[in-house]
């Protein structure tokens, strides 16, 4: 059984969204997530500079 | 030359002295009055409880920096504020008791030409029985609230994972410790820190962890939960939140009250007024947060903290605190000067501010009982506070007391949050979110009451880096390293 479906056995989890493997391995792939990173400071200072 | 205290050395009153020393030069003086000797990054203090960070990587002594800064430094905690002084005296005073190693318990009192109250909260440990006794906490359970309870948290985390390894089977109970909590982040942070260790250490599977919280939805956080953009899809910060406790098996209690914490056993009350129990081998729960104490006395001697304080302990600042139902909240209802409306010569700033209402939907029991968060003023909001404080203050002192007043509503400004959900440079992960305004403006944005463009989350490694990041970046800021003024709050 995949992880995910493991988890939706339990009756509390069986209505919220589990991410597959695909999108876990993704949280950590380094190239993907320096991507992110670049990105994600790109957003964030722009909330910042409209917050001053 | 004019004297300005700052009551508090955290976040919002370290902003405020050392921006006010800059602009102010040595033609006037700046003093802090905060009882800790030591600056303290709260945000890795989750790092700490879970032992991937030591205390001295948190925390820095403050007397070298505020020496550098030119800014007075008392070791002490502030206890009454006379604000049109006494029957001697017209001038104002603050009265303190110093908390330093030698003179502790000495009083002394220290005029002033403008006050900014941001001595951050009373970590109210005696709200709920057994928790802890006033802000001391007890001996059932632990804290990341400050550095010293991190440490503490951590030696008990450590004895949990000997016992799991030895095939002792262990229940974690993290979360909120009283129904009218705010800072379900940093419990939010630490429960996931915990998730992420025990798999580390191999001991995962005999582990059963509970998330246990005033909210009445996953992902409430007190802001009354968020609408962001994720995966091209508008979503709530409920199915954001949910997802992630549902992938990491966590089991969620929320809605609740913690009503008496025992040895081994916490009890509670739901939404719903039905009460039940959870035992627990460890358990985290934030403590409810109270106004620091401080007293008000009129020239006469009169006690005039009613109208300086609200009834939580928080100082009244220029919000509108007329009592209203929910559906007739405004963002406007907000502060955005921070100054007292009694005494123009005093501002809060941070968590010292009395917030006008909830963000949060006010919820009780059909017991009666409140449960539902408090509003978080940390962080961010409380950096940007302090600044525009500290600027308000400046003109004042410069310009005279008619000088236009600085504006940060938390309506009108962001947030920027990170929360880490395990720390390491290549497994680590964080949710990074925005949140654009903080306080939704159902006027201004109809249907979610914020931006949707500036409001949004994603997790991943990328946002652990970048609370790695922010975490050594603050520290060089707060101590006025060259450049810190070009950091942002």
């Amino acid at each position: 059984m995949k992880q995910e479906e493991y988890n939706f056995e339990k009756e509390q989890f069986s209505l919220t969204m589990i991410p597959g493997k695909f999108a876990r391995a993704m949280r950590t792939c380094v190239i993907w997530q320096f991507f992110r990173f670049l990105v994600l400071n790109i957003k964030m200072i722009i909330v910042v500079g409209k917050s001053h | 030359m004019a004297r300005l205290v700052v009551l508090g050395g955290g976040v919002a009153g370290h902003t405020t002295a050392t921006f006010a020393a800059k602009w102010l030069g040595s033609e006037h003086e700046v003093v802090v009055v905060t009882p800790n000797s030591q600056w303290n990054w709260i945000p890795s203090n989750i790092w700490v409880g879970v032992g991937q960070m030591t205390k001295k990587d948190v925390t820095f002594d403050l007397a070298p920096v505020y020496a550098k800064a030119g800014i007075t430094y008392y070791q002490a905690k502030a206890t009454s504020l006379n604000p049109e002084g006494n029957e001697t005296s017209d001038k104002p005073f603050v009265s303190i008791e110093y908390t330093e190693e030698g003179k502790a318990g000495q009083v002394e009192n220290i005029e002033y030409d403008y006050i900014v109250n941001a001595t951050g909260p009373k970590l109210n440990f005696g709200a709920t029985p057994g928790l802890g006794e006033g802000d001391q906490l007890g001996e059932h359970t632990v804290s990341v609230c400050t550095a010293g309870h991190a440490v503490h948290a951590n030696e008990k985390l450590q004895e949990a994972i000997e016992k799991m390894k030895g095939g002792t089977r262990q229940k974690f109970l993290i979360g909120t410790g009283h129904g009218m909590c705010t800072c379900q982040g940093a419990a939010f942070e630490y429960i996931f820190n915990i998730e992420h260790e025990l798999s580390k250490a191999g001991v995962r599977d005999m582990a059963d962890i509970k998330w246990i919280s005033n909210e009445s939805f996953l992902g409430d956080f007190g802001m009354g939960g968020l609408h962001m953009k994720v995966g091209g899809y508008v979503v709530s910060s409920k199915l954001f939140a949910e997802s992630l406790f549902a992938e990491r098996s966590i089991e969620w209690l929320i809605g609740a009250h913690t009503s008496k914490v025992e040895a081994g056993k916490l009890h509670y009350e739901l939404l719903d007024g039905s009460t039940g129990e959870e035992e627990f081998d460890f358990s985290m729960l934030i403590p409810p947060f109270a106004g620091v104490g401080l007293k008000a006395y009129a020239k006469d001697g009169s006690d005039i903290t009613d109208t300086v304080f609200a009834p939580n302990g928080f100082m009244k600042v220029d919000a509108d605190y007329t009592p209203k139902a929910y559906a007739d909240w405004k963002a406007a209802d907000w502060p955005r000067t921070y100054q007292n409306p009694s005494y123009k010569n005093m501002f809060a700033a941070g968590i010292a501010f009395a917030p006008p209402h909830a963000i949060s939907k006010p919820m009780k029991s059909p017991n009666g009982t409140p449960i539902n968060p408090t509003p978080p003023r940390t962080g961010m909001p409380a950096g940007i506070i302090g600044k525009a404080v500290a600027h308000s203050v400046c003109d004042m002192i410069t310009k005279g007391d008619a000088a236009h007043l600085h504006e940060a509503s938390m309506a009108e400004m962001g947030a920027a949050c990170v929360a880490s959900a395990g720390k390491g440079i290549f497994d680590g992960t964080a949710a990074a979110m925005t949140v654009y305004p903080v306080v939704p403006d159902f006027e201004k944005y109809p249907g979610t009451g914020r931006d949707t463009d500036y409001t949004f989350g994603e997790i991943g490694l990328a946002g652990h880096w970048i609370k790695h990041v922010l975490h050594y970046l603050f520290i060089y800021k707060a101590k006025l390293n060259p450049g810190w003024t070009l950091i942002p709050e």
